[in-house]
């Protein structure tokens, strides 16, 4: 909360990010602490890594400082009041933390956490729910990281000649940082594998494993030098490879409708149901997987691609 | 006192949403405005997870001998909505950008400013060309 108060007071925009970052940092701690390892793996990934990164690389292209703002804050209070009144209110009827007689623990959630396990045969019920029972949702997740990285792609674009200057880098010749990374990278890639493959019995997933492998190249590029990750992933590619992920997700659903099921129904990938369900989990977290992987990593790109024009 | 422990991560998740809300519609600069929207998403995702946690309760994880677990659905749709979240932030960023090369600045009140100044330049010459006309 602090954290926030002086996120919004400050006019360092730099210091802003900064803040914002160690905010992620402590809800993703949060969450653990409620029970949701998952998410607080996403927000870990997510949160304080690749969103510091990207406005860091957008503050890059505007401006360190906010000038003071002159109108008065009168109003904005008042509104910001008035809604907080109004919300404090309306929390006074929700129920406790913790309650196991609220609503949502009486609806859908007994059948996910006793069926799941039995009918999707995999230990960890958040990407069963995810990937099986939700998987209408998780597709169109997955096609709006899609779109929001096209839209990226349009309005920033990834220079198609990038001037790869390997050597030069925003943080100079670093020999210390550069050796911890060369360690580093490798680990980050095989625990980004890991978490993809992993997902069904343990926290994890392919939101997680794309982030966490497209911050191995964001660290890879930070490091070595502007534009040599082009070397190694070209941009060209990474727009194939995120329609590759949406294309192995709606795949599997015109699949299961071939074999005269349900569309996303993995029970028809299989002779036995469970071992049906677990094979279109896979492939389903495998799609999801390369989608946020080559979405955030061309995204980096648009952003790190563009030299300050004005 | 049970009821202002059990109520305590809803004044949280209130307050943070307050903070982030007074960020967007108060401060001109429109990065900040994006992480005040940041703030505001984060107190979203705090209250659907408080919602699912259970008291006794596991991480929805099956283990051998634990029959609680917290409510998995809360922790799909936050999870999903995290990274959607990094995904439209990007986008907001990239809107920033573009902003930022067009006029020059960032602040919203230059902006207006601009923009107030090229529509009366735009008049001006509308009405001198119309004058030329008769």
């Amino acid at each position: 909360m602090l954290i926030a108060i002086a996120a919004i007071r400050l006019t360092d925009l730099f210091a802003v990010v900064m803040l914002f970052g160690v905010y992620s940092l402590l809800t993703a701690a949060l969450f653990m602490n409620l029970d949701a390892v998952d998410v607080a793996f996403t927000e870990a990934a997510v949160g304080a890594g690749v969103t510091t990164v990207l406005l860091l690389s957008g503050l890059r292209l505007t401006k360190r400082w906010e000038s003071r703002p002159q109108r008065s804050p009168i109003l904005p209070l008042l509104v910001v009041g008035i809604t907080g009144a109004a919300l404090l209110y309306a929390i006074m009827d929700a129920p406790l933390m913790g309650d196991p007689s609220a609503p949502v623990h009486q609806h859908v959630s007994p059948r996910y956490i006793e069926q799941g396990p039995i009918e999707v045969g995999m230990p960890n019920m958040v990407t069963a729910v995810l990937a099986s029972y939700r998987g209408y949702d998780t597709f169109g997740e997955t096609v709006v990281i899609f779109t929001a990285g096209l839209a990226v792609m349009l309005l920033l674009g990834i220079p198609n000649n990038p001037r790869p200057r390997p050597g030069v880098s925003a943080i100079g010749d670093q020999i210390v940082v550069k050796a911890v990374a060369r360690a580093l990278i490798p680990l980050i890639l095989l625990y980004a594998l890991y978490v993809q493959f992993h997902g069904d019995f343990g926290a994890g997933g392919g939101f997680q494993a794309g982030v966490i492998f497209a911050t191995g190249f964001v660290l890879y590029d930070l490091v070595f030098g502007d534009g040599s990750t082009h070397a190694v992933v070209p941009p060209a590619w990474l727009h194939r490879l995120a329609a590759l992920g949406v294309l192995i997700y709606g795949g599997v659903g015109v699949v299961s409708l071939l074999f005269d099921k349900a569309f996303l129904d993995y029970t028809a990938l299989a002779s036995d149901p469970v071992g049906g369900q677990h094979l279109g989990v896979l492939l389903v977290e495998l799609g999801v997987g390369i989608t946020v992987f080559s979405v955030v990593l061309s995204i980096f790109y648009a952003f790190s691609g563009r030299s300050r024009e004005s | 006192m049970s009821a202002v422990l059990g109520l305590y991560n809803y004044l949280i998740v209130v307050f943070l949403m307050m903070a982030g809300f007074y960020v967007v519609i108060s401060q001109g600069n429109l990065v900040k405005k994006l992480v005040g929207l940041g703030l505001f998403q984060t107190s979203v995702f705090i209250l659907y997870i408080t919602m699912g946690n259970l008291s006794g309760g596991q991480a929805p994880i099956v283990a051998e001998g634990m029959t609680a677990y917290s409510s998995p659905l809360p922790h799909v749709l936050i999870l999903t909505a995290i990274v959607v979240g990094v995904a439209t932030t990007a986008l907001g960023l990239a809107l920033v950008v573009r902003i930022q090369e067009a006029y020059g600045s960032v602040e919203e009140d230059d902006i207006h400013a601009k923009d107030l100044a090229d529509d009366e330049a735009h008049n001006e010459q509308a009405a001198g060309t119309e004058e030329a006309g008769r």
